[in-house]
């Protein structure tokens, strides 16, 4: 039977009510009293020196409040980048100014130079068409290694070249040197991991509120992480202390990473309500996000593996551009470095690996974490590399990989990680029996039938979520801890409200979180409400991203459930007039062990707010708890993917006739939002495999700019997925023993789409070694002709 | 959006005396019109809505030919001619999405005249005649290049009449972001003769595929257009495909379209 109740039921999310019903409440539903709006005048050349703003004729215009340019913000702070690499040679990034407004020159196309405040947004959009500017087109660097080029022209003049760093990890040169030296056969792959806009469903909205009574600013975002933009904005750009700053990220209608970053808007909104008293609106329109919302992935790489005589992996290593945009947006530099470089070992217990990344500036819109943040473009490159060298060997992709497992944890890798625990066989195993792989071939010969090229591509994956130890992480250069916090508050009657640190904004916690609580204190979860996203309600907290919040949110919760039992356990201990170590919570019912005597969760929870019957010299009234928790490691989750695709010979058309997950995240509270995870992952993979693609021109200009040229998967593009999460290695160190599931559709998707359509494309006799994604029609109709 | 007037007349001549204002604009069912609109990439003054003129409205169908007013929005056009023109109706019913077919009519498609929408293959292929508030229009004299059409200022289209072939197809190939057509290829096989037109293709829009008519017409199979291919000269090149794939496309899905007609 199925579990209804606690960890491990697959409850209906709670939340969905009301976001199917049209209840959900979003920062733009959010209207404050006297309220203005603001549009920004963004640049439209990628780069330029501004010669001269004039806002006279705006600023007589109907409605105008007042209008902004960087000068106002001469004197206060840019925008924080969260992670300081070193580079190979010990020396810090190079980390550009990015005031919130443009200061002398734009660097993107987007990058806003002026903004206008006024009593409605249609006045504000007339004011700000009639500002008069003088901005001078410069040449534009978009091209990574014309960026790179000796004498390119510096996206950053006060910076003495595009390099933001030159990064390495890994195996030192000689082990590296002698892997290669001895291999038996060496593969390579050139490939590049295209530009992804992550398109949240909900765009971005800022909405500043001061308050003169008390000299307090709120600002309601759409974010992920209400805490660090606090933290971020605060301390950093505007020089408001905690006390004096809320932030509230209400209902928020899909993240994808995209909405952890402080942008420049949250801190104008904010900055504009003091300078003129008003609240301050800003909601982008899909236009301004596909030129303004930091843009994902933009790799290019140079893959190498050594293998022995025998198909061993023996050495890999890789080689990098990352391209980082015109600024280092809040945690850009932390992934093609940390994020990627540490999972090149990928599942494989290859001995020699050397990780080498250049980050470059470019002039175009910044680049951070996109669903996945550094995995997908390890997993990517790797995985497709793997492939590719079993066909050149004539070996089996499944063995090949196999062969090569790690099989036994812990396993520190060269690239500085220590995987805890996992089990490869099992899920490749397990995928095996998914995907009925002896049938393929006559699977193939119906596709051939119709005309279609049939293939299947298989691939792994492994990725480290749960970021992370603090002390780890700082040495590696983040400017914050990465720990979460919950508090969890019992009421008199026994209901409970637990605050966590981490935010949900698709992820389900409202429907998860409770039922952990509920399983510890054999309660009913509908007895329990999760509050987050508003930083006067909650503890601090770092928020969600790179699947964190039930392994590092959800260990804190439960820490401070614990507390909870203990010291309800006390109370109980005190009214049954039995000592404390005697009592056994079961069902919501505290018993002294061996007896029927007992006393329920109500009276315990009533006791502590009435404490007329009450141990007061031992214990406090009231029951309510905190508890930061900052883990050990990261956790590892890892799995086996695999799909089949028709190629159209004819047209160069692919289409996914299945695809099959075997994940293995540790333990699962709710299979069914963790499915759901796992659907809207592959589901983001195949759009970056097919679809998706952010494509500048030479001088910068955005060619994709809206949903007319910039392809979003659909459900007719995606099949009906077969997932399975029943390969389950708890992880070590955390208490729930769980790993995290928000990103490995993602991550592990793309190359077993790519693989599979190369694998199409082989059976046609059409010896094609890589497509770059997406492998659009074009692009495969391209390779086939040679 | 700029502020702008909006009028919505119960007749054609209302609607014509609306639109001889000054920057005054029709509005069909806005899916084209409205979002550039919303862009402010255009300020009318005066939006005259056709919206509620009846005359322009509904599918009739007589011996070989239908009339569908030129205010018909594309779902009614796909439900009404599903027995009379049924590669017409697949064709409507594939347009955009619910929403947009629900609203978007033939009469502002075919004036918008986008070089990669549907509708423009049909009447071309069909041999349709324009028939607006002035004039009839043969459709070989009404489409004049990429978003340009024989209509002059002012005028409406009340209703477009489509000689019924034999046999027809359209086969859709869709460009991956817009799902408009990358290319498209209508073919229409009368009693004297094959026509077929092509969108989403050239950058002087839709035209006739004259080969593949000549050939078809001695022989209605796939098999007639071997060999046969359209220059990839003067074909549109973008982010979805050059002018080869698109020159090579058209011949492909010529061939389909033509197994399709059966
Ligand atoms: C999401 C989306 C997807 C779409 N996909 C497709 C697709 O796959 N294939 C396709 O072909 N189209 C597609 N379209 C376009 C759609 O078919 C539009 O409805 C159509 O192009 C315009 O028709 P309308 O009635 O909406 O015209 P409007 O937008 O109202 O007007 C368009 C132009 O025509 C003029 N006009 C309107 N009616 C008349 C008339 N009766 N006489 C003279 N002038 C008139 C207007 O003044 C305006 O200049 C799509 C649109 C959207 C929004």
């Amino acid at each position: 039977m199925p579990k209804d109740h606690g960890i491990g039921a697959a409850q209906k999310r709670r939340e969905d009510v009301r976001f199917l019903t049209g209840a959900g409440r979003y920062t733009d539903d959010i209207s404050a009293y006297g309220q203005t709006y603001c549009v920004f005048l963004r640049s439209d050349v990628a780069h330029g020196t501004i010669n001269s703003i004039d806002t006279s004729d705006a600023e007589a215009m109907p409605g105008v409040v007042r209008i902004f340019t960087g000068k106002d913000f001469e004197g206060i702070g840019g925008l924080p980048c969260g992670w300081q690499v070193t580079d190979k040679h010990g020396e810090p990034m190079k980390e550009p100014g990015h005031p919130v407004l443009a200061q002398g020159k734009v660097r993107h196309v987007g990058d806003p130079f002026a903004a206008v405040v006024a009593d409605s947004l249609e006045e504000a959009r007339n004011a700000a068409e009639a500002i008069v500017y003088d901005i001078e087109e410069l040449p534009a660097v978009v091209d990574m290694k014309a960026a790179l080029a000796e004498g390119a022209t510096k996206v950053h003049d006060d910076l003495s070249d595009n390099l933001c760093y030159d990064w390495h990890l890994g195996s030192d040169q000689a082990a590296i040197d002698e892997a290669f030296a001895n291999a038996a056969h060496v593969t390579t792959l050139e490939l590049i991991n295209n530009r992804l806009v992550a398109n949240p469903m909900e765009p971005r909205v800022a909405l500043g509120e001061y308050n003169r009574a008390n000299d307090e600013s709120t600002l309601y975002t759409t974010s992920q992480n209400p805490h660090v933009i606090r933290l971020l904005m605060g301390a950093f750009v505007l020089g408001i202390p905690e006390h004096k700053l809320r932030v509230v990220a209400p209902d928020v209608g899909g993240g994808f990473g995209t909405k952890i970053f402080h942008y420049a808007e949250e801190a104008f909104v904010t900055f504009a309500s003091r300078q003129i008293n008003r609240p301050v609106k800003w909601t982008s329109t899909r236009s301004e996000a596909f030129m303004s919302d930091a843009h994902g992935r933009d790799h290019v790489t140079k893959i190498e593996l050594a293998l022995d005589a025998d198909n061993n992996f023996i050495g890999l290593r890789t080689d990098t551009l990352a391209n980082m945009g015109a600024y280092l947006s809040t945690f850009s530099s932390s992934v093609p470095t940390w994020l990627h470089g540490t999972l090149m070992a990928g599942n494989y217990k290859t001995p020699a690996i050397q990780v080498n990344v250049r980050a470059v500036f470019t002039n175009t819109v910044p680049v951070d974490a996109y669903r996945g943040a550094g995995r997908p473009e390890a997993t990517f490159q790797l995985e497709r590399l793997v492939d590719k060298a079993a066909r050149e060997l004539g070996v089996d992709p499944i063995a090949l990989r196999r062969q090569n497992f790690i099989e036994s944890f812990p396993y520190a890798t060269p690239v500085a990680v220590e995987y805890d625990t996992g089990d490869y066989v099992a899920t490749m195993d397990k995928l095996e029996e998914m995907i009925d792989r002896p049938g393929f071939e006559a699977r193939r010969k119906e596709s051939e039938a119709k005309g279609k090229l049939r293939g299947l591509g298989i691939n792994c994956y492994i990725e480290a979520c749960g970021i992370a130890p603090s002390n780890l992480v700082g040495q590696l250069g983040a400017r914050a801890g990465l720990y979460d916090a919950a508090t969890v508050r019992v009421n008199a009657t026994g209901s409970i409200s637990v605050m966590v640190g981490a935010h949900s904004h698709g992820q389900g916690h409202e429907t998860a979180f409770p039922q952990v609580v509920a399983e510890m204190l054999g309660i009913d979860e509908s007895m329990i409400d999760i509050v987050h996203g508003d930083s006067s309600k909650i503890p601090f907290g770092m928020g969600t991203y790179g699947s964190r919040s039930l392994a590092v949110c959800g260990s804190a919760m439960v820490r401070a459930t614990e507390k909870i039992i203990n010291k309800a356990k006390k109370i109980a201990g005190h009214l049954l007039e039995a000592s404390d170590a005697d009592i056994e919570l079961k069902d919501g019912k505290f018993t002294v062990a061996g007896t029927d005597k007992s006393v329920a969760w109500g009276d315990v929870t009533l006791a502590a707010y009435v404490p007329h019957n009450y141990p007061l010299e031992d214990i406090e009234p009231g029951l309510e708890e905190t508890a930061f928790y900052d883990p050990s490691n990261f956790t590892y989750p890892s799995g086996a993917y695999a799909c089949e695709v028709e190629v159209d010979p004819e047209t160069g058309r692919v289409t996914i006739e299945s695809f099959a997950a075997a994940d293995d995240f540790g333990n699962v509270v709710n299979p069914m939002i963790v499915e759901g995870q796992v659907h809207g992952g592959i589901g983001q993979g195949i759009g970056q495999a097919l679809l998706e693609s952010c494509i500048y021109d030479e001088n910068g200009q955005l060619l994709s700019a809206s949903y007319m040229d910039y392809a979003m998967p659909r459900a007719e593009d995606v099949p009906f997925y077969k997932v399975d999460h029943s390969c389950v290695t708890p992880c070590t160190h955390n208490p729930l023993g769980v790993k995290g599931c928000g990103e490995a559709g993602a991550i592990g998707s793309p190359p077993a789409v790519v693989n599979a359509v190369i694998d199409a494309l082989a059976s046609g006799g059409f010896n094609v070694e890589h497509i770059d994604m997406p492998v659009s029609p074009h692009r495969v109709w391209k390779a086939m002709q040679g | 959006m700029y502020s702008f007037e909006i009028e919505s007349p119960t007749s054609v001549a209302d609607a014509v005396a609306a639109l001889g204002q000054e920057e005054a604009q029709a509005l069909g069912g806005g899916q084209t019109l409205i979002p550039s609109l919303k862009a402010r990439l255009a300020s009318p003054a005066v939006l005259v809505s056709l919206k509620n003129i009846d005359e322009i409205k509904g599918v009739s169908s007589d011996g070989g030919t239908v009339t569908i007013g030129g205010g018909t929005t594309h779902a009614t056009v796909a439900e009404e001619v599903a027995d009379s023109y049924p590669a017409l109706s697949a064709l409507a019913g594939n347009i955009g999405d619910p929403a947009v077919r629900n609203r978007g009519t033939i009469g502002g498609s075919l004036a918008n005249n986008d070089p990669s929408a549907c509708y423009p293959a049909a009447a071309l292929a069909s041999g349709a005649t324009i028939v607006t508030n002035t004039r009839e229009i043969a459709a070989d004299d009404y489409f004049q290049g990429m978003f340009t059409t024989a209509l002059e200022e002012g005028e409406i289209i009340t209703s477009v009449r489509l000689p019924v072939p034999e046999k027809a197809a359209y086969v859709k190939f869709e460009q991956p972001a817009s799902r408009f057509a990358l290319v498209g290829v209508f073919v229409a096989k009368f009693a004297d003769g094959v026509r077929v037109a092509v969108t989403g293709a050239s950058e002087e829009g839709v035209f006739r595929w004259t080969e593949a008519e000549e050939a078809l017409s001695g022989n209605f199979s796939a098999d007639a257009l071997s060999g046969l291919s359209v220059p990839a000269d003067g074909m549109i090149g973008d982010l979805h495909g050059s002018g080869e794939y698109r020159a090579h496309l058209v011949a492909v899905l010529t061939k389909r379209a033509v197994a399709a007609a059966g």
